[in-house]
This record gives C-alpha cells, sequence and structure tokens, in this order.
C-alpha cells in the first residue's frame, strides 16, 4: 500500500480570493485593484479597503518584485512543512505596490537578502489551483530592475 | 475630544497572581477566580462588592461569563474583549470609563490559562489568512522573525542588542522569587541557542508555562476608604494597525505609537516622567519597538538603549519581573504587566524594588504587533 507524500496546505478558496489561485493555475499572477479609486490592494476583498467600492478588478502583475523582510524556518510540526526545511517565508513588495507573503523557492537560502529582486513562479497545487512563490529575478532582470 | 478629564478618577486598589508554575492542578477558571479572591484580598473588598468583570484567555468564549459563574456573581458590565495578549491592558481603559460614568463602581480584571500543562492538547489560535497559510510561517514566531529581520536591516540593530534584553530579563528574573527561570544567561547563551525562525532564536522566546493573574478597580473617592495606597490610573490608550502579517503597514512601527500617545495625552505627562516600564516581551524585539513607539527614545535607536542597559540600576528599570522570556508566560502576559506596575509604586518588590518610583508606564502587545494597549499608573 503506498502512501501519498504530505501535500502543501491548500487555501480556501471560498472567498473574493478565488481567482487568484485560478489565475495562478495558468501561471498568471492577479492583483485586485479597484475599479472606483484604482488603487491595487492586497489581500483580496469584495470590497476595496481604500474606498469601499465593491467595483474590483483583478489587473495582470508584472510578477516582479523586491523582498521586504523574510525569515528562514528552521523547526515545523506540519506534516509538509517539515519535509521543506529549512525554507523561506517572505513579505514580497511587488512592483505594483502590494505586499504579500509567498515562499522564496530554487534560490540559496544564504543569499537571501532585504531588497532581493524577485520573479513568480508557481506551483499546481490541485485542480484549477496554483500556488504563486518567488524565486531570485533572472540576471536580466537585476541589470534593468532597481 | 482630550481624555484628560479622566486621568487619576479611578485607581487600582488590588492586584494579584495565581497558579504560576509548571504544573497544574487547577483548572483555568479556577485559577482566573483564585487571582481575582487574591486580588479582591489584596484590596479589602469582597466579591460581593464587584459589579464589573473584565475577562479574557484563550480557553473560553466568553470569559467574563465564565468567570461570573466561577465567583458566582451577576456584573452590570461585562467584557470579555480580546485583542491578544494586549487584551487586559485594554480592559483597564475600559473599566476606568465605566466606573467614571457610574456603570459599575468595583471592577475586576482577570487572565489565566494552563498552556504548559496543555502543550500538545491545546489547539492554540493560529489566525492566518488564507493567503498565508500555503506558506507555512509559524505562528506568531515568524512574524517576529520578519519584524527582527527588518528592524536590523533599517536600523543596524544587531544580534548583540537583541539578546541583551533577555540578558536584562534574567538579571530581573534573579531578583524575583515568583519568576520560574531564574537563572542567569549571558549573550554568548542567546546566540548559540538553537535557530528557530532566522534571526530568531529559541532565547529570543518567551517561557511556555501555566499562570494567571488579577486587578481590582474602583472610584479614586471609593479607594481612599480601603486598606491599601491606591494607584491612580492617569492614562489609557488602544488601537490596532492590522491583525494578520500581511496587513503590516509597517514592519518596524507599531499601533503602541497610538495607544501610547493617548495615554501620554490622557496622563498629560511624556516619556521622561516615566521611573519605570512593563513592555510585552513575548520576543525579545517586541521590547525594542515598545521602547522606540513609546518614545523613550527616537525609532531605530532602541538597539543602543538596550545598549545603555535596562536592567538593575538602569536609568529607566523594564520588565522588573524578568518578564515572558524569564517570569512566566502562560500564553497572554499582558495581566502580570498591570500587577507589576502596581507593586513597583507600591514599594512592594524587595530585592527588585526601583527606587522611587512614582510612575508606571504599561505597554501590551497582542497577535503579531496586532493588539496594542498602553497604561499609565501613579501619582500624577
Amino acid at each position: 500500500m503506498s502512501e501519498n507524500p504530505p501535500a502543501r496546505p491548500l487555501p480556501d478558496t471560498r472567498n473574493a480570493g478565488a481567482k487568484f489561485w485560478s489565475a495562478a493555475a495558468e501561471g498568471v499572477l492577479l492583483v485586485p485593484t479597484c475599479g472606483a479609486c484604482g488603487t491595487a490592494f492586497w489581500h483580496p476583498r469584495p470590497r476595496c479597503p481604500h474606498c469601499g467600492s465593491d467595483r474590483v478588478d483583478w489587473i495582470k502583475a508584472s510578477g516582479r518584485g523586491t523582498i521586504h523582510t523574510f525569515t528562514v524556518v528552521r523547526q515545523s510540526g506540519d506534516p509538509y512543512f517539515r519535509t521543506k526545511l529549512p525554507y523561506a517565508v517572505a513579505m514580497i513588495e511587488l512592483d505594483e505596490g502590494i505586499r504579500m507573503m509567498s515562499n522564496i523557492v530554487q534560490t540559496p537560502i544564504d543569499s537571501l537578502a532585504i531588497g532581493m529582486r524577485v520573479e513568480a513562479v508557481f506551483e499546481p497545487a490541485a485542480a484549477g489551483v496554483g500556488i504563486p512563490l518567488f524565486r531570485a529575478a533572472a540576471e536580466r532582470a537585476k541589470r534593468s530592475g532597481q | 475630544m482630550s481624555q484628560h478629564h479622566l486621568s487619576g478618577q479611578a485607581a487600582i486598589v488590588g492586584a494579584a497572581t495565581a497558579g504560576i508554575g509548571w504544573d497544574t492542578k487547577m483548572s483555568v477558571a479556577e485559577i482566573m477566580a483564585e487571582a481575582a479572591n487574591k486580588a479582591l484580598d489584596d484590596a479589602g473588598l469582597s466579591v460581593r462588592d464587584v459589579d464589573g468583570l473584565f475577562a479574557v484567555t484563550p480557553y473560553y468564549w466568553m470569559a467574563s461569563a465564565t468567570l461570573a459563574d466561577q465567583l458566582g456573581i451577576q456584573p452590570k458590565v461585562t467584557d470579555s474583549t480580546n485583542i491578544g495578549g494586549a487584551s487586559v491592558v485594554a480592559h483597564v481603559g475600559h473599566a476606568v470609563r465605566a466606573i467614571v460614568s457610574g456603570q459599575c463602581e468595583v471592577a475586576v480584571i482577570a487572565y489565566a490559562s494552563t498552556q504548559r500543562s496543555d502543550t500538545g492538547k491545546l489547539v492554540t489560535g493560529a489566525d492566518l489568512l488564507p493567503y498565508e497559510r500555503p506558506y507555512g510561517p509559524l505562528f506568531p514566531i515568524s512574524g517576529y522573525a520578519m519584524v527582527m529581520q527588518r528592524h536590523m536591516h533599517e536600523f543596524g540593530t544587531t544580534r548583540e542588542q537583541l539578546a541583551k534584553v533577555a540578558v536584562a530579563a534574567s538579571q530581573w528574573a534573579a531578583l524575583n522569587p515568583e519568576a520560574l527561570k531564574p537563572e542567569p544567561l549571558t549573550v554568548e547563551d542567546v546566540l548559540a541557542s538553537s535557530l528557530i525562525s532566522d534571526p530568531l532564536r529559541k532565547l529570543d522566546i518567551c517561557l511556555v508555562t501555566n499562570g494567571g493573574g488579577a486587578i481590582v478597580l474602583t472610584s479614586s473617592e471609593r479607594a481612599k476608604t480601603l486598606m491599601k495606597p491606591a494607584i491612580p490610573v492617569l492614562g489609557t490608550g488602544e488601537s490596532h494597525s492590522h491583525c494578520y502579517m500581511s496587513n503590516m503597514r509597517s514592519f518596524t512601527t507599531t499601533a503602541g505609537v497610538e495607544s501610547g500617545r493617548a495615554a501620554y495625552e490622557m496622563a498629560g505627562l511624556g516619556p521622561a516622567d516615566i521611573d519605570v516600564a512593563q513592555i510585552y516581551d513575548a520576543f525579545t524585539i517586541m521590547v525594542v519597538l515598545g521602547l522606540e513607539d513609546m518614545g523613550f527614545c527616537k525609532k531605530g535607536e532602541g538597539g543602543r538603549m538596550i545598549d545603555a542597559g535596562i536592567g538593575p540600576g538602569s536609568r529607566l528599570p523594564v520588565n522588573t519581573t524578568g518578564g515572558g522570556l524569564r517570569y512566566c508566560h502562560p500564553g497572554m502576559f499582558g495581566i502580570f504587566l498591570l500587577v507589576e506596575a502596581v507593586r513597583q509604586l507600591r514599594n512592594e518588590c524587595g530585592k527588585r524594588q526601583v527606587a522611587k518610583a512614582r510612575r508606571a508606564l504599561v505597554h501590551g502587545f497582542g497577535g503579531v504587533l496586532a493588539g496594542n494597549a498602553t497604561v499609565i499608573l501613579g501619582r500624577g
């Protein structure tokens, strides 16, 4: 009898963020943006937290940003994350001006630093659900970036 | 509107701890009620005098009602407000207003937890957004680790300075007969302890213990008729700028700026008027942020203030019990900040007594720096 390896915890999608995860399954990073005041915001909500409008649009983001702050998790009781130790949790400042939590992957842990340029990659999680993750941006982006 | 007219109108007249330890034979409700009864004994009041109940604990969804059942009373004012570890500090402001407005005469604020004995049994409230859960942050540890990382980056705060917060706590704990970790600690010990969530190490984190505490408040008028010297509530403030890590407006400045300002304005005082401070220290970085956001030093200079000293004999003695890091930490530490502030102002602290302490500031944090509440006590 084979046992499935523990899987990454799935996001709850019964909320205003459902489209964020379904777009990620297609390799697209969407951010909620107010149709009335034009402000991009995080996290997804049915109404804009700046002006209260319910005209929330989803805008395709560049997928690029910088590490605002991060931590390397060394211990975990979670069956999935225990298999990933040590792993990086970071707050990513997207070029669109919002800050979201993610993991930094495919990047040496010792090279992580605040201000590092990163780009989105996508991990399939379940049918119609993808998880946006980030890795150190390619050289090209480093030169043209800030 | 200025709240200055409320300053000094109500006072803390009783304070007590109960059930502090590694093991317990009592339930959370029993410890909470025992603390309340001891605080009432301390005040020279009876449970029959109590008509305002304020309580919080991770265990009961209506903590003030649980406490009322245990004490056998029906209050006129009831408040189970939960903003994490800062809750009971916020309750002080609520109780002052209830007393001054005449809604109640004698208020009890109580807390208890048997978190140590329940480790592995209690499902603790890791409250994460759906947009955080897939990424595996340790709650709340990784949040504080990211705050620490950002503070070190922005202001050059060092690992050694943060370790000194735990060392100062150990020096105070050595003077506190109630402290559960009175053993000495060095900077090297802290820096050699295991990494949990970089740059945060095991000895940057509070103890996990059992325990409870309570305070009693009444009007300053009625307080004159009681046994012990009343400790007037001079200022109170509360705020939160976020609940979840993802919504933090800043990783280095807390809503303590606003709660502290409200408390100072109500008291008509400033940071220079404070003789002793109790700042919530579940993690070493919180003391640095608390010192900055309470205005004891400029933003970014908290590390240097730690270098100058916050231990016994320092200019501003901080966390004179040994704090959550070395005294006890049963889930939420707020009540112990308040009890110690009262004991210091009453000159009851023996070896750890701060000489000529006239005014104390208490600042509570809750969640990942989410809930903030500030109280200023003493003689105006």
